[in-house]
C-alpha cells in the first residue's frame, strides 16, 4: 500500500449527526494501516479541529488529505484555504460527502450507512493517489475595454469606464454618436429636453482623453480570449479629415446633392456632404460617397483642406480585456403590418418619425405637418401594439416603451391642442412615475380606446381607423389627420453579425442572452463580454443607463486583476491524436482547433465539461483534476473490496443535481445504501468505458443523474449527454448486460423529492434484475485488461 | 342587466363627422365636445381620468336594476355621447356616493349621474310623476325614498 503519496483520512462524527447512524470507530478502524494516518473529529469543520488537521500534515508530512464529512459545497473552500497554507496542492484535497449521502438517508440501515462510507472514502483515497498537482492559471489581462455602439448605453458606460481610469474604445457605425435617444425632442416621464441632457454628455466623450471614439466605423472582427481580444475594427470612408475638418459648414450649402437625411427618419433632407445634426459628435462633417457626384464643390470652399474625396477604408486593430454590446435596437418594419398602411399612406408613420415631427428642429421645423403633403394635423391616431404582442403577425414580446412614448406624444400633442385619441391592448406603465404620467396624460384629454385596430384606409385625405371600443362593445370608425404606429423595438441584422462573431448567444427574438436573466442579467454567456441597453430587450432610458453603469463596473471588476483560471481543462495527448476533428464538432465552448493536423484547445476557452473526452476515438483526450486513471481508481476504490450486496454507482451532475441529492438528505429522504455517488461536471465526460469498468468492478447498476439541458453550468454538455446515455444502453447489450441496469434522469433542484422515487425504482429494479452473473463480469474484466 | 347594443340603438340621432362627412360617428363633433363639457361643468369632474376599471359598478348597490353599468355611463360620457341621458341607469341611482368612494381615479360618479338628470329635467323630461302613484303605495314607501326621488325631481 505505501506507493503514492502519503494520506491521512479524517473522519466526522458532525456530533451525532453522522455518528449516530455511521459506525465512526468501526470506519476509522478499517483504514489503520491502509492509510498514513486516521482520525476521527467530533466536528470537523471547527477550528481547532482544521489546525489539528493541518498541524498533521505538516508534522507527519502528509501529501493527501481525505475529508470524510457533510457535503463539500459546505466547508471545502475552507478546508482548502486552510490546507494549502499548509502547503497542500488542491488536487490532493478530497471531501467525501457521507452526512447528506450516508447518514441523513440511511438512518434506518446503520450497516448499510458504514458500508457505504467506507467504500466512499476507499474510493477518495484510491483517487488522491493518482492524482497530479494542479496550478490555476494565470493570465495577465489587458486593462482597455471596448463599447461597441454609442446610443446613451454606450455613452454611459464609456464615460463611467474613464472615470474610473479604464482606456476605452467606443466604437459607433454611425457619423456621430447619439443613437436613438438624440432623436427625441423630450424623454418621458420627466418630459425634459433629450437633446439638453444627452448633449453634454457626448461632448465629455469627445473630450475624455481616456476614449478613443471611433465614429462611422464597424467591428469586423474579434479574435483572442476573455481578458485578451484582438479587434479589427474596420473605418469607413468619411471623406473628411477628422483633424483638420473645423466644423464650418462652408461645404454643406454648395453642394448639389441632396439626399433623405437617416436622422430625420428620412422625413428631412441633408447633403451629399453633411453632420447628421447640428450637435454631432465628433462635430466633423462626412462625405456620404452612396450620393456624392464627386463634383468637386466642397473641395473649392473648404478652407482648411479637410476634404478626401478619394478616401478609401481603413482597417485598425486594438486589443482589449473586455467588451461591452451597446448596439440598441432597430424598429420592426411596419411594411409587414399591411392593413396599417404605412408606406402606402403618405399620413402614416412611426413613434420614431413623430418624434422627428414633434422637434422643433425636425423636418417641420415644429409645425405639425403631415409629412409629403404637408398638412396641417388636428388630429392623431395611435395604434399601440403594432406588430408587438402579436407573434402571428409581428413579435410575441411587449416593446415595454411605446406605451409610455405615445403618451409622451400625446402630452405634448395635447399641449399644442390637438386631438389625440390611442388605441390600445393595455396601457403598460409599470415603473416609477409612469402611472402618474398615464393619469396626467389623461388629464390633459388624450383619449383612450381598448381594442386593437383591425385597418387603416384612405378617407379622402384622412385615414380611418377602425376597430373596437371594447369597452362599449361597439364598433369604433374614426377619422384623423395622421396615425401613428408603435411598432417593436427589434434587434438588428448588425447585432446578429456580432454576436456571431463574439459567439455570444442570442435568445428566440434575437436580444443578446444575458448569464442569467435574474441574477447576472450584464454578463452574456461569455467570461468578459457585457452587454447594456435595449440590445438585451426593450427598456427605457432609465434602465439603460443604470445597466450601462452596471456593465462598466463589471467589465472593471473583470479587468482588475491578474485572472486566475480553474485548471479544469481538457488535454489532449498530441502523440496519439490524429486530426479527426471528432472533439471539435463536440465542444460547447467551440475550445478545439486543428493545427498541423492534430487538434488543440485554448485552455482559456475551454470550459471543463469533459463533453470532447468521450468522443475521441484514438482515446486521446483527458482531463486535468478529472483524469480517467482518477476516475477509474475511485471506481475500483469503491467498488471492487466493498461487501455490500447490491452496490449501483450513481454519476451526478456536479452542480444542480447534486445539490439536489444534498437537498433530500437535508430533508432526511431515505433511500436505499446501495448507491455510490460519483460527481461529474456533466455526464458528457463519461465513456462507455467508464460504465463498462464499474459493471467489470462489481457493480450492478450505473445511475446517470444529469443537470436540465438548460440550467447546468456547461451549456450544451448537458443536452449532448441524453443521447449517448441512449447509444450506451445500446451497447450494453451487445455486452450482455440489460439495458435496464443503466439509468438516466434530468434532476432539477427542487425536484430533489422526486429523487426518493428515482433511487427505489432503479434499487428495486436492479433488485429484480439480481446482481450481475459473474460470467458477464469475467468477459467484461477480460475485455478491459483487467487482473 | 346592462346590454349596451339596445340602448346605444334607441340613440335618436347620432352625431355626424367633423368635416362634414356623412358617417355614423363613434368619436365626438362638436355637439358631443358641447355635451360633455356641460357634464363636466355641471358635476365638477374630469371624465377623461375614468379608465374603465370598473369599480363604480361592481359597489354599486343599484346596479342589477340598470340597465347601463355606471361604469359605462362614464365611458360615454367620456366620448360624449347622450346615450346615458335616456338610460333608467340614471334615475336608478340613489347618489349613495358608494362609487365615488371607491373610484381610484377620484371621479365623483354620483354627481355624474346628478349632472346627466339635471339636464334631462332642463329638457323637461321627468322619470317620476307623484301623481302617477297610487296613494295606497304612497303611504306604504319609506319616506327617505320619496324624498331622495324629489331631491332628483327639483334638481
Ligand atoms: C419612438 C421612441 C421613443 C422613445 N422615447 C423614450 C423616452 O421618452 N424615454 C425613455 O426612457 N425611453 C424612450 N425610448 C426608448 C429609448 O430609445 C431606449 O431606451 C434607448 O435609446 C436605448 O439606448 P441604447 O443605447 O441601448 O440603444 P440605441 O439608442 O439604439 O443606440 C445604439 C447605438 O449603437 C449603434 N450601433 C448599432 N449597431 C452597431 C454596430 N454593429 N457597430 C457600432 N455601432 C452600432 C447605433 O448606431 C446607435 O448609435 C423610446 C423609444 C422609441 C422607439
Ligand atoms: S463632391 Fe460630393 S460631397 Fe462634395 S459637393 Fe460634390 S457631391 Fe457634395
Ligand atoms: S468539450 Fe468541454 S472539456 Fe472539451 S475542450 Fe470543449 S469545453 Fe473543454
Ligand atoms: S370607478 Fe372610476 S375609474 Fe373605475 S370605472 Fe368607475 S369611474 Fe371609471
Amino acid at each position: 500500500m505505501d506507493d503514492g503519496p502519503r494520506i491521512g483520512v479524517w473522519v466526522c462524527e458532525c456530533g451525532g449527526n453522522i455518528g449516530g447512524v455511521v459506525d465512526v470507530e468501526e470506519v476509522v478502524e478499517r483504514f489503520r494501516g491502509y492509510v498514513a494516518e486516521v482520525s476521527k473529529e467530533t466536528f470537523l469543520c471547527s477550528k481547532p479541529a482544521i489546525d489539528g488537521i493541518r498541524d498533521a500534515v505538516i508534522k507527519q508530512g502528509l501529501e493527501g488529505v481525505i475529508l470524510a464529512c457533510c457535503t463539500p459545497k459546505m466547508h471545502l473552500e475552507t478546508f482548502m484555504r486552510s490546507l494549502e497554507e499548509a502547503g497542500l496542492n488542491r488536487a490532493y484535497i478530497e471531501v467525501v460527502n457521507i452526512r447528506e449521502q450516508c447518514s441523513w438517508v440511511h438512518m434506518a440501515d446503520p450497516a448499510g450507512a458504514t458500508q457505504k462510507t467506507i467504500d466512499l472514502i476507499r474510493g477518495a483515497v484510491e483517487r488522491v493517489r493518482c492524482s497530479t498537482p494542479l496550478e490555476p492559471l494565470r493570465m495577465k489581462v489587458i486593462p482597455e475595454v471596448l463599447v461597441i455602439g454609442g446610443g446613451v448605453a454606450g455613452i454611459t458606460a464609456s464615460l463611467r469606464l474613464a472615470e474610473f481610469g479604464m482606456k476605452v474604445h467606443l466604437v459607433e457605425k454611425r457619423p456621430s454618436i447619439g443613437g436613438h435617444m438624440i432623436q427625441f425632442p423630450k424623454v418621458f416621464p420627466t418630459l425634459d429636453c433629450s437633446q439638453c441632457i444627452l448633449t453634454p454628455k457626448m461632448a465629455s466623450v469627445s473630450k475624455n482623453p481616456n476614449i478613443n471614439l471611433i465614429t462611422y466605423a464597424e467591428v469586423s472582427e474579434i479574435s483572442g480570449v476573455p481578458g485578451d481580444y484582438t479587434v479589427k475594427v474596420t473605418l469607413k470612408p468619411r471623406g473628411v479629415d477628422l483633424e483638420k475638418c473645423t466644423g464650418c459648414g462652408e461645404c454643406s450649402p454648395v453642394c448639389p446633392v441632396e439626399v433623405p437625411n437617416e436622422y430625420d427618419e428620412s422625413l428631412g433632407s441633408r447633403k451629399a456632404i453633411y453632420v447628421p445634426f447640428p450637435q454631432s459628435v465628433p462635430p466633423a462633417y462626412t462625405v456620404d460617397f452612396g450620393s456624392c457626384i464627386l463634383c468637386g464643390k466642397c473641395l473649392e470652399v473648404c478652407a482648411p483642406d479637410a476634404i478626401i474625396l478619394d478616401d478609401r477604408p481603413k482597417e485598425i486593430e486594438l486589443r482589449v480585456g473586455a467588451i461591452i454590446i451597446a448596439t440598441g435596437y432597430e424598429l420592426y418594419d411596419p411594411m409587414n403590418l399591411s392593413n396599417y398602411g404605412y408606406g402606402k399612406y403618405p399620413n402614416v408613420v412611426t413613434g420614431l418619425e413623430m418624434e422627428r415631427i414633434l422637434d422643433v428642429n425636425g423636418p417641420g421645423m415644429g409645425q405639425l405637418l403631415v409629412p409629403k403633403t404637408q398638412r396641417p394635423i388636428k388630429s392623431v391616431g395611435y395604434i399601440l401594439c403594432a406588430g408587438s404582442r402579436d407573434p402571428e403577425n409581428g413579435k410575441p414580446y411587449c416593446s415595454k416603451v411605446c406605451c409610455l412614448y405615445a403618451l409622451k406624444q400625446a402630452q405634448m400633442l395635447r399641449d399644442r391642442g390637438v386631438e389625440v385619441w390611442l388605441h390600445y391592448i393595455d396601457i403598460r406603465a409599470p415603473g416609477r412615475r409612469y402611472e402618474e404620467f398615464y393619469r396626467a396624460t389623461q388629464e390633459k384629454g388624450a383619449m383612450f380606446v381598448k381594442g386593437k385596430v383591425t385597418e387603416v384606409l384612405p378617407y379622402s385625405e384622412k385615414l380611418l381607423v377602425r376597430g373596437e371600443d371594447m369597452m362599449l362593445n361597439i364598433m369604433v370608425e374614426n377619422l384623423y389627420d395622421l396615425v401613428v404606429l408603435c411598432p417593436p423595438l427589434v434587434t438588428s441584422d448588425d447585432t446578429l453579425k456580432l454576436a456571431k462573431g463574439l459567439r455570444v448567444p442570442v435568445d428566440e427574438d434575437g436580444f443578446i442572452l444575458e448569464r442569467h436573466p435574474k441574477l447576472d442579467p450584464l454578463a452574456t454567456k461569455r467570461d468578459g463580454v457585457f452587454a447594456a441597453g435595449v440590445v438585451t430587450g426593450p427598456k427605457d432610458i432609465q434602465t439603460t443607463t443604470s445597466e450601462a453603469e452596471g456593465a462598466a463596473m463589471k467589465a472593471v471588476n473583470f479587468l482588475s486583476k491578474e485572472r486566475l483560471i480553474e485548471p479544469n481543462k481538457a488535454v489532449i495527448y498530441a502523440s496519439l491524436c490524429d486530426g479527426c476533428g471528432a472533439c471539435i464538432e463536440v465542444c460547447p465552448e467551440s475550445a478545439i482547433t486543428l493545427r498541423d493536423g492534430r487538434a488543440q484547445i485554448n485552455e482559456l476557452l475551454c470550459s471543463g465539461c469533459g463533453a470532447c473526452i468521450p468522443s475521441c476515438p484514438k482515446e486521446a483526450m483527458d482531463q486535468q483534476g478529472l483524469s480517467e486513471s482518477q476516475l477509474k481508481a475511485q471506481i475500483r476504490g469503491i467498488l471492487e473490496p466493498s461487501e455490500a450486496e447490491i452496490k449501483i454507482i450513481a454519476f451526478v451532475e456536479g452542480e444542480v443535481a447534486y445539490t439536489a441529492v444534498d437537498l433530500a438528505g437535508l430533508a432526511r429522504i431515505g433511500y436505499p445504501s446501495s448507491f455510490r455517488i460519483i460527481p461529474l461536471p456533466s455526464m458528457s465526460r463519461l465513456k462507455l468505458s467508464h460504465i463498462l469498468y464499474a459493471f467489470a468492478l462489481g457493480a450492478d447498476g450505473v445511475m446517470l443523474l444529469e443537470a436540465p439541458e438548460h440550467e447546468g453550468p456547461y451549456g450544451r454538455a448537458h443536452a449532448i449527454s441524453e443521447k449517448r446515455a441512449e447509444e450506451y444502453r445500446l451497447e450494453l447489450e451487445d455486452h450482455g448486460i440489460d439495458s435496464v441496469r443503466l439509468w438516466f434522469s434530468r434532476i432539477y433542484i427542487p425536484d430533489w423529492r422526486k429523487l426518493e422515487r428515482v433511487f427505489k425504482v432503479f434499487h428495486s429494479t436492479i433488485e429484480g434484475e439480481g446482481p450481475l452473473d459473474p460470467e458477464t463480469r469475467a468477459f467484461l474484466r477480460n475485455r478491459l485488461g483487467l487482473t | 342587466m346592462m346590454n349596451s347594443k339596445n340602448v346605444l340603438d334607441s340613440v335618436p340621432e347620432e352625431i355626424e363627422m367633423a368635416l362634414g362627412v356623412s358617417r355614423q360617428s363613434y368619436r365626438y363633433g362638436a355637439e358631443s365636445i358641447v355635451f360633455k363639457a356641460r357634464v363636466e361643468e355641471l358635476s365638477g369632474q374630469n371624465i377623461n381620468l375614468c379608465y374603465q376599471c370598473g369599480a363604480c359598478s361592481s359597489g354599486c348597490p343599484l346596479s342589477k336594476e340598470m340597465d347601463l353599468l355606471p361604469s359605462k355611463v362614464i365611458r360615454l360620457v367620456q366620448l360624449g355621447r347622450e346615450d346615458p341621458l335616456y338610460s333608467r341607469t340614471i334615475w336608478i341611482c340613489s347618489t349613495c356616493f358608494e362609487c365615488e368612494v371607491r373610484c381610484p381615479r377620484g371621479i365623483d360618479i354620483a354627481s355624474v349621474m346628478e349632472a346627466l338628470r339635471q339636464i334631462m329635467l332642463r329638457r323637461k323630461y321627468s322619470e317620476v310623476r307623484l301623481e302617477s302613484i297610487d296613494p295606497e303605495k304612497l303611504r306604504g314607501l319609506p319616506q327617505i325614498a320619496l324624498i331622495s326621488n324629489l331631491r332628483k325631481l327639483m334638481a
